[in-house]
């Protein structure tokens, strides 16, 4: 029974995101009038300035469309160049940059569930007061993305904007003692990850879904990250060249992002939907993390995204394991490949942390770059945040929610995103 | 906070975020065996992207990003009205950063390119100070947090607060690197200011001079130094163009 009330909700600027978001709710009698979520951030015209660039340089200038998840920019960009002017990366850099991808993916999904996600389940305004009242749990996060932050530093000299990931490999490998402490950290820190686990599995997660068309990379033998196939959970399969058919790009009046569609009014990129159309290809310990919180193939709760990724770094913990081994073995001789710039066109697809990216780019015969698109996980996102807001905002009035009720529901389904919005906007 | 036997009263911060990646605050939780320390040193008063509280008695404000749009401009005044120091804190706030590169060309252009036919407000990047007086500037794309936390302690115990005042290529022979000049690329070290323990030439790739001219440069010598080499001076205009640091010395050299 819907009570009749008036009210909005009118968050400026959302907090314990990244980037500048707005979301409105607008009730009249009881009844759903509006919802929205708006994406206000001032842009930085990545695809205009990026034009007339060298591609030895153009990773470097991509790498700052994102604080967060600089490691995934700069690799799609060189994935991009590389298949545009057909450099083969040596398999030793493949590793390294595998393994940087996991520290990132780690940094981001840690910051995330202890810093941006947790303390709306412990109704604390930050993870400030959770340090006094939790310090075991806010210490265990603290060293799954220390661990992140190390790996992205040893793989690439730093853990914000990499410096030797680079056109036709790496310029630097790890040494063979930073691969060693790097190995005996990770073992280290499993017991932090099953106390976070742990610590998850006592928090509600609020039950909401909102069927939808769930899009990323699958490649069919291990779990995606640099490149493959773009597939959805409604079957559609795509190639990483044919990037568009997946998007879809188009303008709205309140949002300087643009909203993607695919098969539906909107689709989802991201843990949950890596989780959805990988979950085989999963390591052991990950889909047992996940069956103890009840999460299969195909979830459409979006809150649940937290869940998923909390799965993953279990993956991560354990590849990450493997990949230090492998590097190990390896002489670490054969780190970059020689290459000649030439004109050609190519998109590369990468999973970030939140989500699958594209960057197209094309050059000319000196390697200079003269035309980009970049597709952002974010963008893939909002037109779908937007949809589930307004469902959610439905689904509380039905059930009875208060104003305030109905406010942290909202808030809390966009940080389950865990949207980057400077970076969806770029 | 004792220090030495004085009480020590962490101080008042802000953070705020303009037209950026917001890299620049992510330092600020990372370098995490030492954050419960650095936490102490100071009182988050309003940090949007990590706290849900807003509150608007403090005394250091950290600015980061650029100003590209006119409703930046009024939030940025209404900080520095409140802010006892105003920090530009990273390259954008400091030069202006990788946003500037589009002040080269006309800003419809810019748009149109990216949003085809929609009005979007935008005007050429400004730096931080080229809008409200800055009392501090810390650069680095991203900052390095070793730096800010050295000036953090500096702010708490009122001592003098000062970025190095040499070029890159000190840190980078501390750290026994080979020269990337000897490999054959142009590095920004040796007019570029110092304070990253030369983290870029030490992974084997140039320095793009993201912190901007050390103090008293010798730019001619290192234009000569890049023609001796028989290295690109296209490539080293690249370079220089990326952060906007070296607007004064392109305009010099060209």
């Amino acid at each position: 029974m819907t009570k009749k009330v008036d009210f909005d909700i009118d968050l400026h600027h959302l907090t314990r995101v990244e980037g500048h978001g707005n979301i409105h709710v607008s009730v009249r009698e009881g009844r759903l009038a509006e919802a929205t979520w708006a994406v206000v951030e001032t842009p930085r015209f990545f695809e205009a300035i990026i034009k007339g660039m060298s591609a030895e340089q153009a990773p470097f200038l991509t790498s700052r469309i994102c604080g967060i998840c600089s490691i995934s920019h700069t690799l799609t960009s060189i994935r991009a160049l590389e298949r545009a002017m057909e450099i083969e990366p040596p398999k030793t850099a493949r590793a390294i940059r595998l393994l940087a991808m996991h520290g990132e993916t780690l940094q981001s999904h840690a910051l995330h569930l202890f810093f941006l996600a947790a303390p709306d389940f412990l109704n604390t305004p930050s993870a400030l007061p959770i340090m006094q009242s939790h310090p075991d749990i806010v210490l265990a996060g603290l060293q799954l993305k220390e661990l992140g932050n190390e790996i992205s530093t040893v793989t690439t000299g730093r853990c914000t904007h990499p410096v030797s990931l680079v056109l036709g490999g790496v310029s630097k490998a790890p040494s063979k003692e930073q691969l060693l402490r790097l190995k005996s950290m990770i073992a280290e820190r499993l017991p932090a990850l099953e106390r976070t686990t742990e610590f998850f599995g006592t928090l509600t997660i609020p039950q909401f879904v909102r069927e939808t068309e769930f899009i990323s990379l699958r490649n069919g033998s291990t779990y995606p990250s640099i490149g493959g196939q773009l597939v959805s959970t409604d079957g559609v399969v795509r190639e990483e060249n044919d990037y568009l058919q997946m998007t879809n790009e188009y303008l709205t009046e309140f949002s300087t992002s643009k909203f993607t569609k695919v098969s539906r009014q909107s689709s989802a990129a991201g843990s949950l939907a890596r989780f959805n159309n990988n979950y085989d290809l999963l390591h052991p310990r990950a889909r047992a993390a996940a069956a103890a919180f009840g999460l299969e193939p195909v979830c459409h709760n979006p809150f649940m995204n937290n869940v998923a990724q909390l799965v993953e770094c279990h993956h991560i913990m354990e590849d990450a394991a493997m990949l230090v081994d492998r590097l190990l073995d390896d002489n670490l001789q054969e780190i970059r490949t020689p290459y000649k710039p030439k004109a050609g066109k190519a998109t590369g697809a990468v999973e970030a942390p939140r989500g699958v990216l594209y960057h197209h780019i094309e050059t000319d015969d000196e390697g200079k770059v003269t035309k980009a698109d970049c597709i952002i996980p974010t963008t893939q996102n909002n037109a779908n945040i937007h949809y589930d807001l307004h469902a959610l905002a439905e689904q509380a009035l039905q059930e009875g929610k208060t104003e305030q009720e109905t406010e942290k529901l909202c808030v809390m389904l966009v940080r389950s995103y865990d949207p980057c919005i400077s970076c969806s906007v770029h | 906070m004792n220090h030495l036997g004085f009480e020590l009263k962490p101080v008042k911060i802000a953070s705020f975020d303009f037209t950026c990646c917001e890299g620049c605050q992510l330092q600020l939780a990372n370098k995490e065996s030492t954050l419960p320390e650095f936490l102490s040193l100071i009182d988050i008063r309003n940090f949007r992207e990590i706290s849900s509280e807003r509150h608007d008695d403090y005394d250091i404000a950290l600015v980061e990003g650029s100003i590209t749009r006119s409703d930046e401009i009024q939030r940025l005044k209404a900080i520095r009205a409140k802010a006892k120091v105003l920090v530009a804190y990273g390259t954008c706030a400091c030069f202006g950063g990788v946003n500037s590169l589009k002040n080269r060309i006309p800003q419809q252009e810019v748009v149109r390119e990216v949003y085809d036919g929609k009005v979007i407000e935008t005007m050429p990047s400004m730096r931080i100070e080229d809008i409200v007086e800055v009392d501090l500037c810390i650069p680095g794309c991203p900052v390095s947090k070793e730096e800010v936390e050295r000036i953090m302690v500096g702010l708490v115990t009122r001592s003098a607060v000062t970025l190095p005042k040499y070029p890159v290529c000190v840190e980078c022979k501390q750290r026994l690197n080979t020269c990337l000049f000897d490999l054959g690329e142009i590095c920004l070290g040796p007019v570029t200011r110092a304070g990253c323990d030369a983290v870029c030439p030490t992974g084997k790739t140039a320095c793009l001079g993201c912190r901007g001219p050390a103090e008293d440069i010798n730019f001619p010598s290192f234009v000569q130094l890049v023609k001796d080499k028989e290295l690109s001076l296209a490539n080293m205009r690249e370079k220089l163009a990326l952060y906007n640091g070296f607007g004064d010395y392109l305009d010099q050299e060209s």
